[in-house]
């Protein structure tokens, strides 16, 4: 390397430095990873799940940020893709599935139904929110939303585990 | 004199044959080990990217060159993940299954010739001993599905058994030729028996016998029963979290690559070939045969359970059988031309 050859730039070394040797937390290299390798659990209550299976297919492929090692069983998963309404009978069993989920864990919610009961808000068995059930940590919006924007919401998720102040600096108003 | 009587004292405490096997034997197993490690973390990359590349993807690409780094962050992400035990599972049994599970892969990976002279133990009823360690898991699988107090998981966990037992006797019985061939159940014997002409040439009937039921053996897509999603959840692995699910996924890939290796071993020649060195041509041979298996598992839909029964019991079964009968046939019949062995 140049540096080492008698001539001192400070410049120089101290890029040489910042370039080649990281340091970091402990928390903080493992949130660089789980936000990496997030194996969503899929939960499709609705019609907002064939979207999410589109965004997984070819064309706008999850895959390609390691989003795509679905698994049917929640204690292997680390997000909840909530897509589609929740009735108040399939309620308890949402919350259930979310304690299985070992931590740390994070939900997401996909379309207007599992943001806020959606065009069914009125209705005498539909759950408003997955809000009211347990925290969610990023919301897409849309009836269904489109591809892109799941995606988008993913890479939110991915986003915010790495820096959490992003959270809070993003408010309406 | 006493530093010099000290160190005499320890160059013969390491002389002594007990301690120097014990040291051999953990060096041989962290070599393994570290193998096993390295692989599978390419093997993960590669069964994401295959599967990508059949369903017109491009797959995990973001991070790293080619997205090598991919299983680097999902193995991290598994150690750090929480560590669940349920309330009711058998305890000593559901923390022991996925430690045996991964056990008996190893084990597998101690009998393999890696290259010329590069192999840890060289068995002379190598064959034989993989046959037996490779149905061990079964017992570890079950192990696992009934620890867990789950029904999908027993389920999982029986098909497992039944599905395992069934297809160890095509499988043994499609080797049964080569042993006749080679008059060996030696590794070495039989990759040396192939100098001239590779035994997928002289044994095809063997080799799709051998193929179909190894995708058995893996539990892989088209006979990923014990696992299937739409039926059972996750089969045996249902109530597994963190880095004991981690170690069944290791196990799995693992597995597909020293079944590869044995397919290579004992139909293609092994290690032999020209110009690059032994070893080169094993991992060649072996991965470009990983790479088949994926090929088979990507394309092919899962099985239904009782025809899969039915295709063991009444085709893979017969036809070991007839190449058995035909391998003589032919012994016999290149013995009379040859005018070799007193016929």
């Amino acid at each position: 390397m140049e540096v080492t050859r008698g001539r001192y730039n400070p410049n120089e070394f101290h890029e040489a430095f910042e370039n080649n040797i990281i340091i970091t937390t402990i928390e903080k290299a493992l949130d660089f990873c789980r936000s990496r390798s997030l194996h969503p659990f899929l939960f499709g209550p609705a019609c907002c799940a064939m979207e999410l299976m589109q965004a997984m297919n070819g064309r706008y492929d999850l895959a390609r940020y390691g989003f795509e090692a679905v698994r049917a069983t929640p204690r292997q998963t680390d997000v909840m893709l909530v897509a589609g309404t929740i009735t108040n009978k399939m309620a308890a069993v949402a919350k259930r599935l979310y304690d299985q989920i070992p931590d740390p864990k994070w939900v997401i919610a996909i379309g207007s139904c599992a943001i806020s009961g959606g065009p069914f808000a009125d209705s005498y068995c539909v759950t408003q929110g997955a809000d009211k059930l347990f925290p969610v940590d990023v919301y897409v919006p849309g009836c269904p939303p489109r591809p892109e924007a799941i995606t988008r919401g993913l890479l939110q998720l991915r986003d915010m585990i790495n820096n959490p102040e992003i959270a809070k600096v993003k408010r309406h108003g | 004199m006493d530093s010099n009587n000290n160190i005499t004292s320890i160059w013969d405490f390491f002389q002594n044959p007990i301690i120097m096997n014990l040291l051999i034997g953990v060096v041989y197993f962290a070599a393994i080990a570290a193998f096993i490690t390295v692989l599978v973390i390419i093997l993960m990359w590669m069964d994401r990217r295959v599967a990508a590349f059949f369903q017109e993807r491009l797959g995990p690409i973001k991070y790293g060159p080619q997205g090598l780094l991919q299983p680097v962050f999902d193995a991290v992400k598994m150690v750090s993940k929480g560590n669940i035990t349920p309330r009711n599972v058998d305890k000593l049994v559901y923390n022991l299954a996925p430690m045996l599970i991964f056990m008996t892969t190893l084990l597998v990976y101690a009998a393999l010739p890696y290259g010329k002279n590069l192999t840890v133990v060289n068995l002379n009823v190598g064959v034989l001993y993989l046959i037996a360690i490779s149905s061990t898991a079964t017992i570890a699988i079950l192990m696992g599905g009934w620890g867990s107090n789950n029904k999908y998981s027993l389920i999982g966990g029986m098909r497992t058994v039944a599905m395992i037992i069934s297809y160890e006797i095509p499988f043994a019985f499609s080797l049964l030729g080569i042993i006749m061939l080679t008059g060996s159940m030696n590794m070495t014997d039989i990759i040396n028996a192939q100098k001239n002409v590779w035994f997928v040439f002289l044994q095809p009937l063997a080799f799709v016998v051998f193929m179909i039921t190894a995708m058995a053996e893996l539990n892989k897509s088209p006979f990923d029963l014990p696992e299937a999603e739409s039926e059972l959840v996750a089969g045996f692995i249902t109530e597994y979290a963190g880095m004991k699910f981690g170690l069944v996924y290791l196990a799995e890939y693992a597995n597909m690559f020293s079944m590869a290796a044995i397919a290579v071993t004992l139909f293609f020649g092994g290690w032999q070939g020209p110009l690059l060195p032994s070893w080169l041509w094993f991992l060649i041979k072996t991965l470009l045969m990983v790479f088949f298996i994926m090929w088979i598992r990507w394309t092919l839909p899962r099985i239904r359970i009782d025809k899969m029964m039915k295709l063991n019991w009444k085709v893979l079964i017969p036809l070991s059988i007839l190449n058995i009968f035909l391998t003589g046939i032919g012994i016999k019949l290149y013995q009379y031309f040859t005018g070799m062995g007193g016929v």
